[in-house]
């Protein structure tokens, strides 16, 4: 069992979800994680890497690589599209044969998305969690197609007491968000996120969680644009309402 | 293309699109979806990802061998009687096909559903020249009729309701027809039949070309092909380059891939084998047999080998079908006649980033496509490595995103990369933003970010977890 988690926070949801951090932070140490956060990190460079820049996402892996390089144990994201970037895009990132790739790839290999940390690596599901809501789930492309996680943020779902898992038509759609695809083509971003929104309203659910922050600020602005009554989450503000809270 | 492009301007493209489009477009994409994951249902995975790997493998090692599979498939058709191009780009493509049909005094060429000359718009050259080219797969015959291309790469006119064409019949057949597409397929078939009788000329494209035999393969549903192919006294072949495999055990392969793939059939209704003209008298066949082999831009692709995994596709479709941006837009927004994931890729390659720099850009990198492909072209690494061809440039092209893009990299980066400047810099938004501030959210936002707001408001920011880190961290270990 893995007993040291360095926390990779990630750009994204230091800024805007700062709840999800604080509830790993407590969901891990419940589950009788050592939790460290390494100061120095920023960003993981994607934006960069996804819109062409590769100079300026390279800086950022390297940056990111001294942040975390020399670190022990786990490293943990509450993302799996910055999880996919450091996996399956760093190593490629540097000439094979140089230091920095031979670092990119041990760095990699031992950076786990959050749901896929707890499933396949701590072994556990039920988390000790209670949410007694009717809940649906948004599959985050990168982390299904990306890290190949389809079941084990459902299998954490479906242990969490009280919890009724509806299922959400074409779950496995892309909601649109797409990083700089959103601001460059809007329009078609937005009809994306409206099916999607549709989607989400047909499955009767109460909330929709997710597994990423772009996800989360698309849906989550999608469902406010809209007036729904629908809240967006991420899965891990599931996780983290302890049975024993009141 | 023979004529030099405009920049295609997907945005624009994509706002033109009818409001009916995405509807029509999902029907037809559901279904083909639904059919072609029954069959492989029927394989199982374990078989259909064996099939997949295989269907990869020989391609790139055909890709990759072309010298040697051409000249082999040059020898063999030229011994069956047949006669052989080579065509550097589109412009001489259609040299080559006007010339011969010139030599022969063609006044009306009957066409096979091509992709090939769609690309090098080769109905047009010939137009051009005063000769009469008529399209005769169905989905073809009714977008030529509206005077367009095609909305699909398999399926062209699948966006159009049976009342849309019974419409176009009316007016441009000058027929009367029940919205029914019994009676539809029947007028067209009609109209057909006496153009198959009367052409000068056949031209197909080809889906494979069997390097050992020389023999191009063509995959239809409507027989349409093989009237083309064998009706008229001259039949001219335009392939791509990278359509050669290598011999008949690869395309067994190969066409177990396609059918599912693109129709969610297990072997479509006509599979033609075509090797040279008719051999002997009162042979069926054509007297005279032209296969025009075409690069445009091909080789060069190869050049690259990040990207020239590109050149692997068998045109199924597939990642049409399952693309959430295709979905939405249909084909026309893609500005040129092969749309999708697999034709922006092969598109930015072929047209050169200054006429199609936006295609890499019109996918949320979804990965649907690589999961579908049935020859497991790795579509969002390819857009990737293009995105960075049109913003930074590389071996191929110089950069040609605006100065400021790259500017605005540097800038940011230094922001996103420096840990005081990030930390300071998050401060300050938080600052920045409260007069605008609503319930955690930002409805307005400056550019670029208004074309975020434009569609959803902003999550304000909200940085805290540092401070709340070093409290906690002050405080000692907690206990559960």
């Amino acid at each position: 069992m893995a007993s040291t988690a360095q926390l990779f926070i990630t750009c994204l949801a230091e800024q805007f979800f700062p709840g999800v951090l604080k509830g790993m932070v407590g969901l891990l140490e419940r589950l009788g994680v050592q939790v460290a956060f390494p100061q120095d990190q920023t960003c993981c460079g994607q934006p960069f890497f996804n819109s062409g820049s590769w100079t300026q996402a390279r800086e950022l892996a390297r940056k990111w690589l001294r942040a975390f390089g020399e670190t022990d144990g786990a490293i943990v994201s509450p993302s799996g599209s910055c999880v996919d970037m450091v996996r399956h895009h760093y190593p490629h990132l540097f000439p094979p044969g140089t230091p920095e790739h031979a670092l990119a790839e041990a760095t990699a290999a031992r950076t786990f998305e959050v749901t896929q940390f707890l499933v396949n690596e701590l072994k556990v599901t039920d988390v000790g969690a209670r949410f007694p809501h009717k809940v649906t789930y948004h599959a985050s492309c990168h982390l299904l197609r990306g890290l190949g996680a389809r079941e084990e943020p459902k299998a954490l779902l479906r242990k969490v007491q009280g919890l009724e898992l509806v299922p959400l038509p074409n779950e496995e759609t892309c909601c649109g968000f797409g990083g700089v695809f959103s601001v460059i083509y809007p329009e078609v971003s937005q009809a994306m996120m409206a099916a999607k929104i549709r989607a989400i309203e047909a499955s009767g659910a109460e909330a929709v969680v997710a597994c990423d922050a772009g996800c989360l600020m698309n849906l989550a602005g999608g469902l406010r644009k809209l007036r729904s009554p629908v809240r967006a989450m991420h899965l891990i503000e599931v996780l983290a309402a302890d049975r024993g809270a009141p | 293309m023979s004529r030099a492009m405009a920049p295609i301007d997907f945005r624009a493209n994509a706002q033109r699109v009818p409001a009916t489009m995405p509807a029509a477009v999902q029907k037809a994409t559901t279904r083909f979806l639904g059919t072609r994951a029954a069959l492989v249902d029927l394989l199982g995975q374990e078989l259909w990802q064996t099939l997949r790997q295989a269907g990869h493998d020989l391609r790139l090692h055909a890709i990759t061998h072309l010298d040697h599979y051409l000249e082999q498939a040059e020898r063999e058709v030229v011994k069956a009687g047949g006669q052989v191009h080579w065509a550097r780009d589109a412009a001489e493509a259609n040299r080559i096909v006007l010339d011969i049909a010139r030599e022969h005094g063609v006044r009306l060429a009957v066409k096979s559903k091509s992709m090939v000359t769609e690309e090098i718009g080769l109905n047009h050259a010939l137009e051009g020249a005063g000769i009469r080219v008529l399209e005769t797969d169905l989905g073809e015959y009714i977008v030529q009729l509206l005077g367009v291309g095609p909305a699909h790469i398999v399926v062209p006119a699948f966006h159009l309701s049976k009342e849309e064409i019974a419409d176009l019949f009316r007016t441009k057949l000058g027929v009367e027809a029940l919205a029914e597409a019994q009676q539809l397929t029947q007028i067209a078939r009609l109209r057909l039949r006496e153009e198959f009788l009367a052409a000068d000329m056949g031209i197909s494209g080809g889906n494979f070309l069997v390097a050992e035999t020389g023999t191009v393969v063509l995959v239809t549903n409507e027989g349409n092909g093989r009237m083309c192919t064998t009706v008229p006294p001259l039949h001219v072949a335009v392939v791509g380059i990278d359509k050669v495999v290598p011999d008949w055990e690869s395309l067994t392969v190969l066409l177990k891939l396609l059918a599912r793939s693109a129709t969610g059939q297990k072997l479509s209704c006509y599979t033609s084998f075509i090797t040279g003209p008719a051999r002997t008298k009162g042979d069926t066949g054509p007297g005279e047999y032209h296969l025009v082999l075409l690069d445009n831009g091909r080789s060069r692709i190869l050049e690259t080998p990040e990207t020239r995994e590109t050149l692997l596709c068998i045109r199924c479709g597939a990642c049409l079908n399952i693309c959430p941006v295709y979905n939405t837009v249909g084909g026309y927004a893609y500005g040129w006649p092969i749309s999708g994931p697999t034709g922006a890729i092969f598109g930015t390659q072929i047209l050169g980033t200054k006429v199609a720099g936006g295609l890499p850009f019109a996918s949320t990198l979804c990965g649907a496509c690589n999961d579908i492909c049935p020859v497991k072209i790795p579509i969002t690494e390819i857009l990737l490595r293009l995105r960075r061809r049109v913003v930074e440039g590389d071996e191929q092209e110089g950069p040609m995103g605006p100065t400021m893009a790259r500017t605005g990299a540097k800038m940011g980066a230094l922001a996103l990369g420096t840990p005081w400047l990030y930390r300071l810099g998050s401060r300050l938004l938080k600052v920045a933003q409260a007069p605008f501030r609503r319930d955690g959210w930002l409805a307005k936002l400056p550019p670029p970010l208004n074309r975020w707001t434009m569609v959803r408001p902003f999550p304000a920011f909200a940085a805290d977890f540092r401070t709340w880190w070093r409290a906690r961290s002050r405080e000692g270990p907690r206990s559960h």
